[in-house]
């Protein structure tokens, strides 16, 4: 059985497990230092804006054969306004300036073309007054409240209040640190970014959505037992999703992956490469999220009720009696159970040994050209 | 939980299938058009958003408004002849955006034709024609030389006159509006249905002098009636033209002049009244057969002088037609990479169940396309590079489904299940979880749509549409076909290619272990 070395492999056969629970106050620790430098970035650095938000022209020249300084010059006499130049991509100018009137935007993609030998028609351009950005903003604005709202509503129905709350605590988590790094990394942020943004809102939900399930599944009726706790019912929950949430991480990244290469060697900047970005950052935030900070907190939550506190107590109570009864008839490897701690804290209580599983004498399953017959 | 369950592969299969063929078959229907209609961004083109606001500061701007600017704005695009050009909104009141959109090489006429206030003016009627094009003299019989577009002059001279009797009336090119006229000089040009063509002198009034303008159906009146308002130098004017015009013989006869005046919007004639008296106190009203619609439209068109708001230019946006095809090119070069790795990724971890993953993305692909294109056909739906992303991340959002099964189903097996029960046991769990992620990324899909201008609206509109197919692939291909599967004698002799192979995978759960009791039993209590 130890011929499987890898990690995934042996967390899928559950031969491995992590108390993701026990552990969460390094991971609070963790996310609350990242929050804290996004939030930092964002006080002091702010966010780099496109012209869609400041208002301004932008015009992206293929195959220009001008340098650019010449791009500047041509432009900064033509408009009177300051010009940034940039080379993107193999050969293609960008020049942004302030926003321009209607006339000035045609004079200027004439002269350009003029000077850097590219035909007018292949310059692509676009000019932006400074009210639109604004009204981007507030639309999105007022689609992420209507959005939240109604997914607090659905997810308090459909599982509880402390999972909409463990919920959206992940969310704002995710939210924020991707905007942080957008403000420390200076990434230029547009409308696509925008959209990226609002998709990792359902990405992000949709993840943590898969984990509750599981914990939804694993702690229903579990008042009526005293074996686990509701922290452990939620932890194997976790772990029994992990291979998923990384599986379903990777597949998901690939795509964006390849957007993000052929974006960045093939066409340059544009909307495929903003939203791939922010969809890449978002979507890593968000399986970490759904992981290490979302189910900690719900179980933190749910721990705080009596119910959950009385069945912590019940569960305690017996696995001493267990420990106890084991000690005596030294049947059972009590270290090799990892009960010789038996407190809510033991952050070793999942970790499995196999003679216990052994020991169990259960007939294991035979593929049924093996089985005798009659049986 | 446990009601065994009794899955009808075949039956979900052939379901999947009669869809799968019936769009496959409304989308390629030979004859038609099959293609995905692209956006702007990757065809090339034109786009100007406008921001309305309303002419009166502090007011509110109505629907009504809204369409009528829309209307009137289409109307000057399609002057510019090309097909496919798209005048839409998003939002209402003073929160709308209107967006202006002309595929093609670059339209710079476009910002200056859907920025102008619309022109509106009365001018006396001349005389009117039927509104097909007469032959000029006897020069090319075969081939009728047609006069397009507007008809203009200094004065009534021979050469207008042949001009207008030229006038093709009935091509909608030239009762479509949109090109204003000059007021000062004489006007041939047709009414907005095409059925009359009309001579036209000088304006005698222009639509600013015009201060109100509303419909009423009079008490006693037989019909809705319009009436007017003029400011003093409107009501002078209408005064001195009512009594010139009242006395001349009626319209239609053959004479001319003749005692009609048309009001003429953006070049076309909307109505043509005649008078019947001498107007003097600066207020008119217009009888005719309206029906309530018409004479509210008529209203509105003299009231506002045809645009109904101000409109400023937001964004302009122009991108060639090779940059926007290198755009999709590199879109679905990504799209194509992305599912390959993809596909690999699923082989490579889940073996033959990796086969089914495969199978289902391309099924959820073809579909999507297929239902692209039906909706291209039928409701314009166009493909936009935002669009192109949203089905490129929907890839692994489509993927995550079969992930999520496949797992339960290993779970299930860990538990010590049989492979067919593992498979449908698997699947009840696993489709709860799909429906209620899924809700949230339709929630987001939805909300986005409505509450979002342009490319954002494009992501949205791919995102709900993939989630769908997501929810359709899962339930009617990848769980049957898996049920199929697991009935196979290869799948239950367990070969470590299945990917469900009992040996690698324990067999037995982590929890079941911890709890130290029989498996049985712990069902019993948590379940």
């Amino acid at each position: 059985m130890s011929k499987m070395g890898s990690i995934g492999q042996r967390l899928y056969r559950g031969d491995i497990s992590y108390n993701f629970i026990a552990r969460k106050k390094f991971w609070y620790a963790l996310s609350a230092i990242l929050l804290l430098i996004s939030i930092g970035g964002l006080l002091f650095r702010g966010l780099n804006f496109g012209i869609e938000f400041t208002g301004g022209a932008d015009y992206s020249i293929p195959n220009a054969t001008c340098s650019v300084e010449q791009a500047r010059s041509t432009s900064e006499s033509l408009t009177g306004a300051q010009t940034i130049v940039t080379e993107t991509g193999a050969g293609t100018i960008r020049v942004q300036t302030e926003t321009l009137t209607p006339d000035q935007s045609e004079e200027l993609a004439a002269v350009l073309s003029n000077s850097c030998g590219t035909s007018a028609d292949q310059i692509k351009f676009q000019v932006v007054g400074p009210t639109w950005g604004a009204e981007i903003s507030r639309k999105a604005l007022q689609g992420l409240g209507v959005f939240l709202i109604l997914v607090t509503l659905f997810m308090t129905i459909y599982f509880e209040w402390r999972m909409a709350v463990a919920a959206m605590v992940a969310l704002a988590h995710d939210m924020i640190i991707t905007v942080g790094i957008y403000s420390l990394t200076g990434l230029e942020v547009t409308p696509a970014t925008v959209i990226g943004f609002l998709t990792i809102l359902g990405y992000s939900l949709y993840d943590t959505v898969v984990v509750f399930d599981k914990v939804k599944e694993n702690t229903r009726g579990i008042t009526g037992q005293s074996i686990l706790t509701y922290d452990e019912a939620a932890n194997l929950a976790v772990n029994q999703t992990v291979v998923r949430s990384i599986n379903t991480s990777i597949v998901a990244l690939l795509p964006i992956v390849a957007i993000i290469i052929v974006g960045a060697y093939v066409l340059g900047a544009g909307t495929l490469l903003d939203l791939a970005v922010a969809l890449g950052i978002g979507m890593v935030v968000g399986t970490y999220s759904s992981i290490f900070l979302a189910t900690p907190v719900l179980a933190q939550l749910k721990s705080a009720t009596p119910e959950m506190k009385s069945l912590a107590t019940r569960v305690n109570a017996r696995r001493s009696q267990v420990v106890k009864k084991a000690a005596e008839s030294g049947v059972l490897n009590v270290e090799g159970l990892g009960l010789d701690a038996p407190s809510l804290d033991s952050k070793d209580v999942l970790m499995v040994s196999e003679t216990a599983v052994i020991e169990r004498n259960q007939p294991r399953r035979q593929p049924r050209s093996k089985r005798k017959k009659g049986s | 939980m446990a009601t065994p369950v009794k899955s009808k592969p075949w039956r979900l299969l052939s379901a999947l299938l009669v869809v799968v063929v019936g769009f496959s078959v409304w989308a390629l229907f030979p004859g038609t058009d099959s293609s995905v209609r692209l956006g702007l961004d990757l065809q090339g083109g034109t786009q100007v958003i406008l921001i309305p606001s309303p002419v009166v500061e502090g007011a509110v701007i109505t629907d009504e408004q809204l369409a009528q600017t829309v209307e009137i704005l289409r109307a000057r695009v399609d002057s510019l002849g090309v097909v496919e050009s798209e005048v839409t909104t998003a939002g209402s009141g003073n929160d709308a955006a209107i967006v202006v959109s002309v595929p093609g090489e670059s339209q710079e006429r476009l910002v200056d034709l859907v920025q102008q206030t619309a022109l509106l003016n009365f001018r006396p009627v001349w005389n009117l024609f039927p509104p097909n094009p007469e032959a000029t003299r006897e020069d090319s019989p075969s081939s009728t030389p047609t006069q397009t577009g507007l008809v203009q002059a200094d004065s009534n001279t021979a050469e207008f006159e042949t001009d207008v009797a030229a006038l093709n009336c009935l091509d909608p090119a030239n009762y479509s509006g949109g090109t204003p006229d000059n007021p000062e000089l004489w006007l041939g040009t047709c009414d907005q249905t095409g059925t009359v063509k009309y001579s036209l002198q000088p304006a005698f009034i222009q639509g600013t002098n015009v201060t109100n303008a509303s419909a009423e159906l009079p008490q006693g009146g037989v019909g809705w009636v319009v009436n007017l308002e003029f400011n003093s130098e409107g009501g002078t004017a209408l005064a001195n033209a009512s009594s010139q015009l009242s006395v001349l013989p009626e319209c239609g006869t053959g004479q001319s002049p003749c005692n009609a005046f048309a009001i003429v919007l953006d070049g076309v004639v909307v109505s043509a009244p005649r008078f019947n008296e001498a107007i003097l106190g600066g207020q008119a009203s217009i009888e005719g057969n309206f029906t309530a619609q018409e004479a509210r439209d008529l209203a509105n068109v003299l009231k506002y002088g045809a645009l109904p708001v101000t409109l400023e230019p937001v964004d302009i946006t122009s991108i060639s037609p090779t940059v926007g095809r290198d755009q999709l090119e590199a879109g679905l070069f990504a799209g194509g990479i992305g599912l390959i790795l993809v596909t690999l990724y699923l082989l490579f971890y889940y073996r033959v169940l990796g086969v089914v993953a495969a199978l289902s993305l391309l099924v959820a692909g073809s579909m999507t396309y297929f239902v692209f294109v039906v909706l291209s056909k039928t409701v314009g739906l166009t493909l936009s590079l935002a669009g192109v992303a949203g089905a490129i991340i929907a890839i692994g959002i489509t993927a995550d489904s079969f992930i999520v099964y496949f797992e339960r189903i290993r779970d299930e097996i860990r538990d010590g299940k049989s492979l067919r029960q593992a498979c449908d046991s698997g699947w009840i769990r696993a489709r709860r979880t799909l429906l209620a992620a899924d809700f949230i990324s339709l929630l987001i899909a939805v909300v986005l749509y409505l509450l979002s201008v342009g490319s954002v609206r494009g992501f949205a509109f791919v995102l709900g549409l993939t989630t769908l197919m997501d929810i359709m692939i899962a339930f009617w291909f990848t769980h049957p076909v898996v049920v199929l599967l697991g009935r196979t004698k290869f799948m239950q002799r367990g070969s470590r290619w299945t990917g469900l192979d009992p040996e690698r995978l324990g067999g037995i759960s982590v929890a079941d272990a911890m709890a130290g009791q029989s498996r049985r039993k712990r069902r019993e209590v948590l379940t």
